[in-house]
């Protein structure tokens, strides 16, 4: 019997589970601070996740929009036959439309003064698009219209607020620092109203003269061209290949080769595919630059690993019973495979495949190489010219808008990105429903 | 479309060589197929393959040749001296090709009868102006000797595409009759068409090595090009990178140090974005995350992982760069001149990367055997000294192999510096300024201008070899850790 241990309390005074010493305290708070940091990264990961998704939104919806005034619009005959006389027919139908205009904002109280210039800066050719209505539907003569006009970018940027009035430094033809007080005078009389921006769905890339006008649809039908090359080149090959290496290659230095190679080139970075598709396609075979069929070729090449790769996995993961099953009943290896592992993997490979389309769907470096950022303002005309014709692609066009400095431009490429990313999304559901549904675990 | 067509054609021929295998096979076993070695589709199989396979492969073969031919025998007829100063052949001869396309489309359209594309001694003016009437982009002066080459080419090219058919429609033809020949009960048709078929999933598997060969022969021919128009070692060792943009090579400096400097200097602050937040990520969701918040967090970290690079890019240039330079910019601090800079490119680069990241380092620390955790716990370390003592010092290997990777992704990263890095190239420390990297180099000296046989162009082929030399390198390097460390536990 010692002293010591008659008071615990004098040499190790804490030696209690009830009371932490010193040591734990600290060895704790390390404890509670690295959680903390762990969830820190999560959270810093989600902030930048919903940032960016907060940029893309807010940024690209009022791409989708756009402004126009609607006027109801009266013509009788007499004043159509006065106007094909007139010297100047378009203007004629300007001064008329400037004239119901008024009418129709004095109707609700709103008086301003402002003459043919201005309409034509905020709204365009108002009076081509207007005799050009009434020579095809001459019946309607006499009888009210409303006419919606897609009012012009400035106006459209004014009243989204991106485009204020102490801006504009000073007049010019596009914009004179009084139309703010026209549209301002519109706005109060209710004739403005947003409507959705089809144009830009649909619509094909304009010079930098007329930016409200740009639309993305051709560089849709670009990427739709492309990919139909991707899946018809890259899917029988990728499945070729992965049935190769799975079920029949022999464990050789040759099929080792292709592995390490298959396995390089996934991580090869993209622009050097490019710079393969401008000296092989371009330099070499002379196909047509800026083609979706080149831009389809390399995005194909690029691919390929990707499908490789999966589809192994889903060969891999049919049991080797089923091939035992097959070759037993008197099947050849061949008839095994292609009747009975190929139908159980394809779910697999339909989902890998549908990804690797993803992926060089939204791939844009290879293609700035073999010239897909040109200006190209048209669609195909045929089938086969939507592959061979230049054309651009969703992302390049993207980017080609992202490298002009009007800010018209801007929003035009983050609601591009909005179209892109509603593509990759749409494909990305499919596969995950694909895997849900026939996902088959053995 | 001629190629289509006989395309069609081949198709056509193969299905009925396709009926008449199998119908001969059938005939010859007196119409019971239990005679037969094979099954009859294997018959019809057979000689489907032996008309399509050699038929198309001579068509590719054929298509691919047949540019070579004609333009060295073309290449011939223009005189050495009829090149312009600071021109080449091979401008010549792409003059040759446009304006032979520029006579067929002309005759076409009808403003030129084929009599007159073909005369050698044409009125030159007349071509031309009906060349251009034809809306036919063609330059201005024609020359005699152009306008006779792409006569000759153009014939040549006919020619040619009229030998092609025949002698694809030929061998289509030879092919089907051979495997309908051969369709007798006694044939193993199953084994030939199997042997085929194995033949061409050898050729699929093949694709991958033809990609590789391809990347590395187009580099190196094209840099081996660019090292006899410009030095080597001012290539590698020269500090400035300032291509003239209008003459042909000689008062360009191309030196690749700076813009190696923007590359590794980019890539380093994109790393000390993504590593610290991959990592810590990866280390909660493996180690303390309940599953449920596993499942929801892990697939919400790898959406990032799934937005293209285009989009990075343009958050970095239209988001980032505001945001930096409102704080560090002449209304804030006074250290950034302008939006694109190192650190606008970099932190985009590294939320790309915190997915990357994160999910390889969390299969490398689920990899890690429970037992060392719960030797570690039972000796009465808590949760983060077990993590920082025993499981990260075991997955350590993989996590460097998991952030050489990303390096290599982010060194080969084209977009997101493309739109945020700038263009100048610059030897700085400062990551306010803005610097430029060699894949933002590639494309800037790739587009626009079609002319592959300048300096100027030729060393992106150089710069495209020493970005794939060291992504390569460092791939290999990260999957021989990886590997190395993976059979630790094994």
């Amino acid at each position: 019997m010692t002293d010591a241990a008659m008071t615990p309390d004098s040499a190790h005074p804490s030696k209690s589970l009830t009371h932490a010493d010193e040591r734990t305290k600290k060895r704790n708070a390390a404890e509670r601070r690295f959680h903390a940091y762990g969830i820190g990264a999560i959270c810093t990961g989600m902030f930048f996740l919903i940032a960016l998704l907060a940029a893309i939104l807010s940024s690209g919806l009022p791409a989708f929009r756009q402004a126009v005034v609607e006027v109801p619009f009266t013509l009788t005959q007499e004043q159509y036959d006065e106007a094909e006389k007139a010297l100047l027919k378009t203007g004629k139908y300007t001064e008329y439309f400037v004239t119901s205009l008024t009418d129709a904002m004095e109707s609700e109280g709103v008086e301003i003064e402002f003459d043919k210039k201005a309409i034509e800066r905020l709204l365009g050719k108002v009076g081509g698009d207007l005799r050009a209505y009434y020579r095809e539907n001459e019946d309607q003569l006499g009888t009210p219209v409303s006419f919606e006009l897609a009012a012009a970018s400035r106006v459209d940027r004014y009243l989204k607020g991106t485009f204020k009035r102490e801006d504009l430094q000073s007049g010019n033809r596009f914009f004179m620092p009084e139309d703010f007080n026209l549209i301002d005078a519109m706005r109060e009389a209710g004739l403005i109203k947003q409507v959705f921006n089809w144009n830009f769905l649909t619509g094909v890339d304009t010079g930098v003269d007329n930016p409200g006008g740009a639309g993305i649809g051709a560089s849709v039908l670009g990427s739709f061209f492309m990919m139909l090359v991707v899946l018809v080149l890259s899917l029988p090959i990728g499945v070729a290949a992965s049935i190769y290496l799975e079920e029949f290659a022999p464990k050789n230095r040759f099929t080792d080769f292709i592995e390490v190679n298959i396995s390089n080139l996934a991580a090869v970075p993209s622009i050097v595919f490019g710079i393969l598709g401008l000296a092989v396609f371009i330099q070499f075979a002379h196909l047509p630059q800026s083609a979706p069929l080149v831009g389809g070729l390399v995005l194909t090449l690029m691919t390929l690993p990707t499908i490789i790769i999966s589809t192994r996995a889903s060969l891999k993961a049919v049991p080797p019973s089923i091939r035992d099953a097959a070759l037993g009943v008197g099947a050849s290896k061949m008839q095994a495979v292609f009747h009975h592992v190929l139908p159980l993997a394809a779910p697999g490979i339909l989902t890998g495949t549908i990804i690797g389309l993803a992926q060089a769907l939204g791939e844009t470096a290879p293609l700035l190489l073999i010239g897909m950022v040109g200006f190209v303002a048209r669609y195909p005309d045929t089938f086969v010219e939507g592959f061979i014709e230049p054309n651009s692609a969703v992302p390049a066009q993207i980017y080609n808008w992202a490298a002009r400095s009007d800010a018209v431009f801007t929003e035009k490429a983050w609601g591009g990105i909005i179209v892109l990313l509603l593509f990759l999304i749409t494909m990305n559901t499919i596969a995950v429903i694909l895997r849900r549904r026939f996902e088959r675990r053995w | 479309m001629p190629a289509i067509w006989l395309t069609l054609i081949v198709l056509a021929i193969s299905a009925i060589g396709f009926f008449m295998g199998r119908q001969r096979a059938l005939a010859s076993a007196g119409g019971d197929s239990r005679n037969l070695h094979s099954l009859p589709i294997y018959y019809g199989s057979n000689a489907f393959m032996k008309s399509i396979v050699p038929a198309f492969g001579l068509m590719v073969l054929w298509m691919l040749v047949q540019p070579l031919f004609i333009d060295n025998r073309v290449v011939q007829m223009i005189p050495e001296n009829e090149v312009a100063q600071g021109s080449n052949v091979g401008l010549v001869m792409s003059e040759v090709r446009r304006t032979a396309d520029g006579l067929s489309k002309a005759v076409d359209v009808g403003l030129l009868d084929e009599e007159t594309a073909r005369n050698g001694a044409a009125d030159l003016a007349d071509v031309t102006q009906r060349l251009k009437d034809a809306g036919q982009v063609v330059t201005s002066e024609i020359t005699q000797t152009v306008l006779n080459a792409s006569q000759a080419y153009r014939s040549m090219a006919q020619t040619s595409n009229i030998m092609m058919t025949i002698a694809v429609l030929i061998v289509a033809v030879a092919g089907a009759a051979w495997g309908t020949m051969e369709s007798t009960k006694s044939f193993r048709a199953r084994n030939t068409v199997e042997q085929g078929v194995l033949a061409l999933l050898i050729a699929a598997a093949s694709v991958a090595i033809l990609t590789t060969i391809g990347i590395i022969l187009s580099l190196i021919f094209n840099t081996i090009e660019f090292f006899r128009l410009y030095p080597a070692s001012e290539f590698f060792f020269l500090l400035e990178w300032a291509p003239s943009f209008s003459g042909r090579g000689g008062a360009s400096s191309l030196g690749i140090l700076p813009l190696l400097w923007g590359t590794l200097y980019i890539s380093f602050v994109a790393l000390l974005v993504a590593v610290p937040i991959g990592l810590f990520a990866a280390i909660y969701l493996s180690e303390y995350a309940r599953p449920k918040m596993r499942s929801i967090a892990k697939p919400m970290l790898e959406i990032l992982a799934g937005i293209p690079t285009i989009v990075y890019g343009l958050f970095a240039l239209l988001t980032i760069g505001p945001i930096l330079l409102s704080v560090f910019g002449d209304d804030g601090l006074g250290w950034m001149q302008g939006q694109r800079a190192v650190l606008t490119a970099g932190l985009a680069m590294g939320i790309m990367l915190i997915p990357f990241v994160s999910s390889l380092s969390d299969d490398i620390i689920n990899a890690v055997p429970q037992a060392m955790r719960d030797g570690s716990y039972g000796l009465g370390a808590t949760k983060s000294e077990t993590i920082k003592q025993v499981v990260l010092p075991a997955a350590l290997p993989g996590i460097v192999g998991a952030i050489l990777l990303a390096a290599s992704r982010a060194i080969g990263e084209t977009m997101i510096v493309v739109l945020g890095a700038g263009a100048a190239a610059r030897l700085s420390l400062n990551p306010f300024e803005a610097m430029t990297t060699v894949t933002a180099k590639i494309v800037s000296q790739l587009t626009g201008d079609s002319d592959f046989a300048s300096p100027e162009a030729l060393v992106a082929f150089a710069l495209g070899m020493t970005l794939f030399i060291m992504t390569l390198g460092l791939n290999v390097f990260a999957l021989y850790i990886v590997r190395k460390y993976r059979e630790q536990y094994e």
